[in-house]
């Protein structure tokens, strides 16, 4: 095996703020430091990338001092919170922007996909786009002509396939893009978390030709993603990322555990930005105790009314990291609970059957008929799962395998 | 994992990237590899131009049609400016459609980089292959134009009889003026795009500079009045690079204008001076705009 990408102290500044007032003169101090075979005055000042921390100077490193190797046909997951320096990396390795020090080596050719369907153009159709966006990707004509039918084919948008793109739904549009995207013919590809868009099935998809990519066409992908199932089923390596600098390089399991070490979630809180007239839900907290198989939501709900006598009920929906609703819960539909045009708080509690290993978000919905809402508030509060509920269970979960585990046990034998 | 044998014999390496490179790797073999993104372009700026509008290419004609006859009337008639033996209208078509073609060719290419920052943001192509685009997409509607003008040139010499013009030898140099046209439009407008990433005053700057620009051109007056008129600031029009490439045009196709070896020598050089520029500020700034647009 040889390595497909080498990279040996890699940093990248960021200046903060305003650029504009004082530029010029900035620019010139630059220069004449350069020009005497100084180092970089504005650079000299550096801090760790906290987001949470106030620095003193206006540069940060968003990475800093970066090695990492990866060999042909490997796939690696890059992790980290938001702000980590996982888009930066991305960014640098296919070339949208140059590092502020230290070097990338790369063997063969790069195809990155931050984003799907980058340089649509609305006016086009579906075909002339194909190719724009082929082009712009790094394909060749000929190359995108050999392979159209095949992309049209895995797009499911043939009937659309002359019509401009605005006319599109989104979700159409989503699968054009991706459908191009996916017979790149490179040998590393790096992709973002573009997968965060589109339904289910189309998700599911693309992970699919993903890790058909990554195993069976022996390519080299990097993926950077917040959805541990999505990293833990693509990829064979993790690199985890805190704060701009490396964490941790290697075996899968290993990085994952290191990364929801650093980040455990054990409660999660929600206040509505601006009160509406309506029973409204203002407040909403959740914590979790986990103890494997049995999990117990514990959810307060502060909810507003307006007037006397409004009778409703409560739903969660609870979804995976993929963005499935996977469950709901009522916890009472008959009787209702009543207003009296004060704000009522409540407890809920939630009993969890075993679920894998995964993040999960939780929406709530109040209203007095099933067909009626009074407030409907999206993924507002989340909860992460991190031991397995089959105990001893080492080897990863993965969304082919189900998304619950039902207790199970040998009753004779 | 067993570092120095990954590293074994893989030195060649497809791709290097580091914090500084020579300004004078130009990457010509990467834009090569993506000739076909350029010719892709080209034609989406041409279809998406037209698209939804009435009529189509049509618009391409009436914006020289309308100017031309405002110019016949300001310079022409009020202001009274010879044209020599040449119609009015012919001298000012002429002049106007070389101007477009350069003024488009700043213009777009100006705003290559605000224009495009989402693009050039989420993934990577040699980004010179933008204002390239934009030239050659530029050089269709500069041929429906001359189109225009030849059109008005076989109405003047067949429709009207009294014509006063005649086609000279020059116009075998027609290609050299367009590829001049282009190639200064193209390293000014990338010298300006590069540095209105940092200093955005520059963009208002071009738009009322080309405007101002245009009068220092032999775009309204032939040069030969400028000389005669006002000695002592000729030199400003003459040293002028597009004023050669107007003049030899006007001499060519009309037979009125001003050449001399020596000033088409002074264009071409001034064109490599400012298109060679245009290319290193453009590398430059290219590499990191991304972090500061």
């Amino acid at each position: 095996m040889s390595v497909a990408i080498k990279v040996e102290e890699l940093s990248k500044a960021y200046q903060l703020g305003e650029f504009g007032t004082g530029t010029i003169s900035r620019d010139i101090e630059r220069w004449f430091a350069k020009l005497r075979g100084k180092e970089d005055p504005f650079l000299k000042v550096g801090e760790v990338n906290d987001r949470s921390v106030k620095g003193d100077s206006d540069i940060v490193w968003s990475l800093r001092d970066i090695d990492f190797e990866i060999a042909q046909g490997e796939s690696v997951g890059i992790i980290g919170r938001n702000g980590a320096g996982k888009s930066t990396l991305l960014k640098l390795l296919s070339r949208v922007t140059s590092p502020t020090q230290g070097v990338i080596k790369v063997k063969g050719r790069i195809a990155s996909l931050l984003e799907v369907g980058t340089g649509f153009h609305p006016e086009l159709t579906g075909r002339e786009n194909i190719f724009l966006n082929g082009a712009i990707l790094g394909m060749r004509k000929k190359e995108i002509t050999r392979k159209f039918d095949e992309i049209v084919d895995f797009s499911g948008v043939a009937r659309y396939i002359d019509t401009p793109v605005k006319r599109y739904s989104s979700g159409m549009y989503v699968r054009l893009a991706f459908a191009v995207a996916a017979y790149l013919e490179s040998e590393i590809l790096i992709v973002d978390e573009v997968l965060a868009v589109g339904d289910a099935e189309f998700q599911q998809k693309c992970l699919g030709k993903m890790k058909d990519v990554s195993t069976n066409q022996g390519r080299t992908v990097l993926f950077v993603s917040h959805n541990m199932s999505a990293v833990m089923n693509l990829c064979t390596k993790a690199m985890v990322l805190k704060n701009g600098e490396m964490e941790y390089v290697g075996e899968l399991t290993e990085g994952i555990q290191q990364y929801q070490s650093s980040s455990i979630k054990r409660s999660s809180e929600w206040i509505a930005d601006k009160p509406a007239a309506g029973p409204q839900i203002r407040h909403a907290s959740l914590s979790i105790i986990e103890d494997q198989p049995d999990i117990t939501l514990k959810i307060k709900l502060r909810v507003g009314s307006v007037s006397n006598n409004t009778a409703a009920f409560v739903a969660f929906d609870i979804k995976n990291g993929f963005g499935t609703t996977i469950m709901q819960a009522i916890p009472r539909i008959t009787p209702f609970l009543e207003f009296d045009g004060t704000d009522r708080e409540y407890l809920f509690q939630v009993d969890l059957v075993g679920l894998i290993p995964d993040s999960y978000f939780v929406s709530v919905w109040i209203g007095p008929h099933n067909t009626e809402t009074y407030d409907w508030q999206k993924d507002i509060l989340s909860f992460e799962i991190h031991q397995s509920p089959t105990e001893g269970r080492t080897f990863p979960h993965h969304y082919d395998n189900g998304f619950i585990v039902p207790n199970s046990k040998i009753i004779e034998s | 994992m067993n570092k120095s044998g990954l590293a074994a014999g893989s030195e060649n390496w497809d791709l290097v990237l580091k914090p500084q490179t020579s300004l004078f790797r130009l990457n010509f073999r990467d834009v090569w590899a993506y000739r076909d993104l350029l010719w892709l372009l080209v034609r989406r700026d041409f279809v998406s131009f037209y698209k939804q509008t009435v009529l189509g290419p049509v618009w391409f004609f009436i914006q020289p049609l309308f100017t031309t006859i405002i110019y016949t009337f300001i310079f022409g008639g009020l202001a009274k400016i010879k044209t020599g033996e040449v119609p009015g209208p012919l001298f000012y078509m002429a002049g106007i459609t070389c101007w477009n073609y350069f003024a488009d060719c700043i213009t777009k290419t100006s705003t290559v980089f605000k224009d495009n920052a989402n693009i050039f943001g989420k993934v990577y192509f040699p980004r010179l292959i933008m204002p390239l685009s934009l030239v050659l997409s530029n050089l269709v509607r500069f041929a429906v134009q001359m189109i225009l003008f030849l059109l008005a040139m076989a109405w003047y010499y067949w429709g009207k009889g009294a014509h006063g013009f005649h086609v000279t030898p020059y116009i075998t140099l027609f290609p050299l003026m367009v590829a001049l046209m282009a190639l200064q439009g193209l390293g000014l407008g990338m010298i300006v795009t590069a540095l209105t990433t940092r200093y955005r005053d520059l963009a208002l700057l071009v738009v009322f500079g080309v405007q101002l620009m245009m009068y220092a051109t032999t775009v309204v007056y032939p040069l030969t009045t400028v000389i005669e008129k006002f000695p002592q600031i000729s030199w400003l029009v003459t040293y002028n690079p597009m004023t050669e490439v107007i003049e030899t045009f006007r001499l060519g196709f009309l037979g009125e204008g001003t050449f001399s070896w020596g000033l088409l020598g002074y264009g071409i050089a001034v064109t490599i001076v400012i298109l060679f520029a245009g290319i290193f500020t453009f590398n430059k700034i290219e590499r990191n705009f991304v972090d500061t647009v």
